[in-house]
C-alpha cells in the first residue's frame, strides 16, 4: 500500500492548478480529484489533461467518491463564503481540510511555526492565513521566540497581476486575518497588516517588510541568528524566500525586508505571494501524511 | 482663462496631508485651532485623519501624536458650518474605521486607491454610500495612467456608489495640459451628477496652475491646504488659490483675509521646516514619486549616507506607488551595501 495520502483540490483556478503541479512532485500526497463548478472551465480541462478525475458539480460531485477513492485530504481554494459548507461535508467523511480561503474556521497554520502541533493533534481543518501572513509571520515568530514582542507589523507588496478578484473584493479580510495571525501565530501582543498592490511592469516580485517592537532592548545577536534560521526553514518549501535586508535594529524596533520568488510552476515567478500559499498548503498536508506514516497519528476510521 | 462665476468647492488638507509634513505630530489643540479658523473663513470641507488615512498609525507611516478618534472627536463638535472628511486607503484602513468615522460625525469619506487599482475600493465605497455619506473615489498617482485608464477606474468607483471622483496628482508631477485632458475626459464621460475633483502637490511649482486648469476642465472640488501644509512641497496653498480665484471672480465662498491670517498666524508658526520646493521635493515631482516619501528619504539619507535625491529617483524608476514607504529604508540599505558604506 502506498504511503501517500490521496487528495482532492477544490477550485481549479490559478491556485488550484499550481497546487496540482506541485503535488505531482510530492512524496507524501497524491492528487486524485479536481473539483470545480463550471464544466467549461480551463482549470478542469487542464486537470483532466493531467490525468486527474474531475467533477463540475462542486463538492457534492466529489462526496460519493471520497470513501471508494480513499480521499484523506482536501485543499479548498475557492472562497470564504462556500468554505464552511465544503469543510463540514468533507470533515463528516473524515477528510482533513486545508483551507486556503480567508474563512479561517480552523486554527491558523504557518508551517515552520505551528504545523507540527496541528499535525500531532490531527486538526481536521487548518487555515493557511493569507499570502502576506505566510511570508511574514515566520519572521515575527523568529523574533518572539527570542524575546517578547509588543507589536508586530507587516507590509506585503504584491504585483497587480498576482492579486486576484477575490483578494481585491475582500481586501479588509486580508488585513484583519493577517493582523490576527501576527498575534496568534507570530506571538506579537498586537498585530497590524498592510497590503499594497503595485501595477509596475514587468511585475515586481512579492516584497514583505516586517517590523517588530520588542518590549525590552532587542538581543541583536540572538534575533539575527533566529531570523536566519527561520529563513532556512521556510526555504525548505519556498526556495525563493529571501532575506534582502536586515534584521535592522533601531531602538526597540527590529525590521526585516524580504522577497518571495515563486517556483514558477503554474503561476509566474513574481507571484511569490500565491506560490507561498500553495507551497505552505502542500507542506501542511505532507506533514500530516508523514505523521500518519510513522504512526504518530491515526486517520479517522472508515468502514 | 475665464472662470467668472464658476463654482469651486475648496477642501482643506492641512490637517491630513499636513500630517505628513508634521510627522503626524500635530497636537489636538493645534488641530482645533486651525479647523476653527478655517470654519470661520468659510471653508466648506476640512479633512482630519492620519496622513495615510484612517488606520494609518504604524511603524511604516508613523505613529501619530493622537488617534484618529481623538482628533475627529475634538474637531467635529467645534465646527459651525464646515463639514469634516476622512481619508481611507483600502489595504491600510478597513470598513471598521469607516464606521468609527461616521459615528464621530464625519460626513465625507474619501476612499483612495492607486489609479489602476480601483477595484479594491468596492467594500468601502459601497458601505459609505449605503450609509448615505458623501462618498468620494480618490484615484492617486494619476500621472501613472492614461486618461482612458483613469476613466475606466473612475467608472468602477462610480459603479460602487461614489458621488465624486478625484484625479489626484500625488507626486506633483502633472503639468496643466495633462490635468485638462484627464479632468476633461472624466467630466465628459462620467455621470453628469458625479462631481469631479482635483488634488495637487506643488513639487513642480504647478499646484495653482493645475488647479485652475482642473476648474476650467470641469472639476468642482479642489483640494489645497492652508499655507500649503502637506507632503512634499505641500498642496495647493489655499490662501494663494483663493486670492487667484478672487481676481478671476470665481465663486469660492471664502473670506480671503481670514484664510490669509489662518495661514500666517496659526499654520506657519507650527511648521517643522519651511514647506517649499527644495531639491528633494522638486525631485519628487520630477521623478513622479509619492509626495509623502520626502521625509522618509531624508531620514534614510541621514542614516545610511545615500542622498534623498538618488533614493527618490530610483524609487520612481521602480514604479513604486503610494504606501510603499517601507521600500525607502530597504532601498537605502541595498544602495549603501553596494557602495560599501555598511
Amino acid at each position: 500500500m502506498s504511503k501517500k495520502l490521496k487528495a482532492a483540490i477544490i477550485g481549479p483556478g490559478n491556485i488550484g492548478t499550481d497546487l496540482l503541479i506541485k503535488m505531482f512532485r510530492s512524496e507524501w500526497i497524491e492528487p486524485v480529484w479536481m473539483v470545480g463548478i463550471d464544466p467549461e472551465s480551463d482549470g478542469l480541462k487542464r486537470a483532466q489533461e493531467m490525468g486527474i478525475k474531475t467533477t463540475a458539480e462542486g463538492v457534492d460531485g466529489l462526496l460519493p467518491h471520497v470513501v471508494e477513492d480513499d480521499i484523506r485530504v482536501a485543499f479548498d481554494a475557492t472562497s470564504a463564503y462556500v468554505h464552511a459548507e465544503n469543510s463540514r461535508k468533507l470533515n463528516e467523511l473524515g477528510v482533513i481540510m486545508i483551507d486556503l480561503t480567508p474563512a479561517a474556521i480552523g486554527p491558523f497554520c504557518v508551517p515552520p511555526v505551528n504545523l507540527a502541533e496541528h499535525a500531532k493533534n490531527l486538526e481536521m481543518n487548518v487555515n493557511m492565513v493569507t499570502c502576506g501572513g505566510q511570508a511574514t509571520i515566520p519572521m515575527v515568530a523568529a523574533v518572539s521566540q527570542v524575546q517578547p514582542v509588543e507589536y508586530g507589523e507587516i507590509i506585503a507588496t504584491v504585483s497587480s497581476r498576482s492579486a486576484g478578484p477575490g483578494t481585491r473584493k475582500n481586501i479588509d479580510e486580508f488585513t484583519r486575518t493577517t493582523a490576527g495571525a501576527v498575534e496568534k501565530v507570530g506571538g506579537a501582543d498586537k498585530g497590524k497588516a498592510i497590503i499594497i498592490i503595485n501595477p509596475a511592469e514587468p511585475p515586481l516580485i512579492m516584497r514583505d517588510t516586517v517590523h517588530c517592537l520588542t518590549k525590552e532592548a532587542p538581543n541583536e545577536a540572538a534575533i539575527t541568528e533566529s531570523v536566519h534560521a527561520m529563513v532556512k526553514e521556510v526555504q525548505k518549501y519556498v526556495p525563493g524566500y529571501r532575506l534582502v535586508n536586515g534584521p535592522v535594529f533601531d531602538g526597540n524596533r527590529v525590521s526585516v525586508f524580504m522577497e518571495v520568488e515563486g517556483l514558477g510552476d503554474y503561476l509566474p515567478k513574481y507571484a511569490g505571494n500565491l506560490d507561498i500559499m500553495t507551497a505552505a498548503g502542500l507542506r501542511t498536508a505532507e506533514m500530516f501524511s508523514e505523521e500518519v506514516s510513522n504512526g504518530a497519528i491515526e486517520l479517522p476510521a472508515r468502514g | 482663462m475665464n472662470l467668472k462665476d464658476k463654482k469651486v468647492v475648496l477642501h482643506d488638507m492641512s490637517l491630513r496631508d499636513g500630517m505628513h509634513a508634521k510627522r503626524h505630530q500635530i497636537s489636538v489643540d493645534q488641530m482645533v485651532d486651525i479647523a476653527t479658523g478655517l470654519d470661520e473663513a468659510g471653508m466648506p470641507l476640512i479633512e482630519v485623519t492620519h496622513g495615510d488615512g484612517l488606520g494609518g498609525t504604524s511603524v511604516n507611516y508613523g505613529f501619530p501624536a493622537h488617534s484618529d478618534e481623538e482628533y475627529l472627536g475634538a474637531v467635529i463638535p467645534k465646527m459651525k458650518n464646515a463639514k469634516v472628511s476622512a481619508l481611507l486607503l483600502p489595504g491600510i484602513g478597513t470598513v471598521d474605521h469607516l464606521h468609527m468615522a461616521k459615528d464621530l460625525g464625519v460626513s465625507t469619506i474619501r476612499v483612495a486607491t492607486h489609479c489602476t487599482e480601483a477595484d479594491v475600493s468596492e467594500q468601502h465605497i459601497g458601505q459609505a454610500a449605503k450609509l448615505e455619506m458623501d462618498t468620494v473615489g480618490f484615484l492617486m498617482m494619476a500621472h501613472m495612467a492614461t486618461p482612458e485608464k483613469i476613466l475606466e477606474q473612475a467608472r468602477l468607483m462610480e459603479s460602487y456608489g461614489a458621488n465624486c471622483i478625484y484625479c489626484t496628482d500625488s507626486a506633483g508631477y502633472m503639468l496643466p495640459d495633462e490635468v485638462t485632458e484627464k479632468i476633461g475626459l472624466l467630466r465628459a464621460e462620467l455621470n453628469p451628477t458625479t462631481e469631479i475633483g482635483f488634488h495637487g502637490h506643488h513639487n513642480m511649482g504647478m499646484a495653482i496652475a493645475n488647479s485652475l486648469a482642473a476648474v476650467e476642465a470641469g472639476a468642482i472640488r479642489i483640494d489645497g491646504s492652508v499655507a500649503g501644509l502637506g507632503a512634499g512641497a505641500g498642496n495647493t496653498p489655499l490662501e494663494v488659490f483663493v486670492a487667484v480665484l478672487d481676481r478671476m471672480q470665481a465663486n469660492h465662498g471664502i473670506d480671503l483675509y481670514k484664510i490669509m491670517d489662518v495661514a500666517e498666524d496659526r499654520v506657519v508658526p507650527m511648521m517643522d521646516q519651511p514647506i517649499r520646493v527644495d531639491r528633494d521635493a522638486l525631485t519628487l515631482g520630477y521623478a513622479g514619486v509619492y509626495s509623502s516619501f520626502l521625509l522618509f528619504a531624508q531620514r534614510a539619507e541621514a542614516k545610511y549616507g545615500i542622498t534623498a535625491r538618488d533614493l527618490l529617483v530610483e524609487l520612481g524608476r521602480r514604479g513604486t506607488v503610494g504606501g510603499q514607504e517601507d521600500m525607502i529604508e530597504d532601498l537605502a540599505l541595498t544602495m549603501a551595501k553596494e557602495k560599501g558604506l555598511i
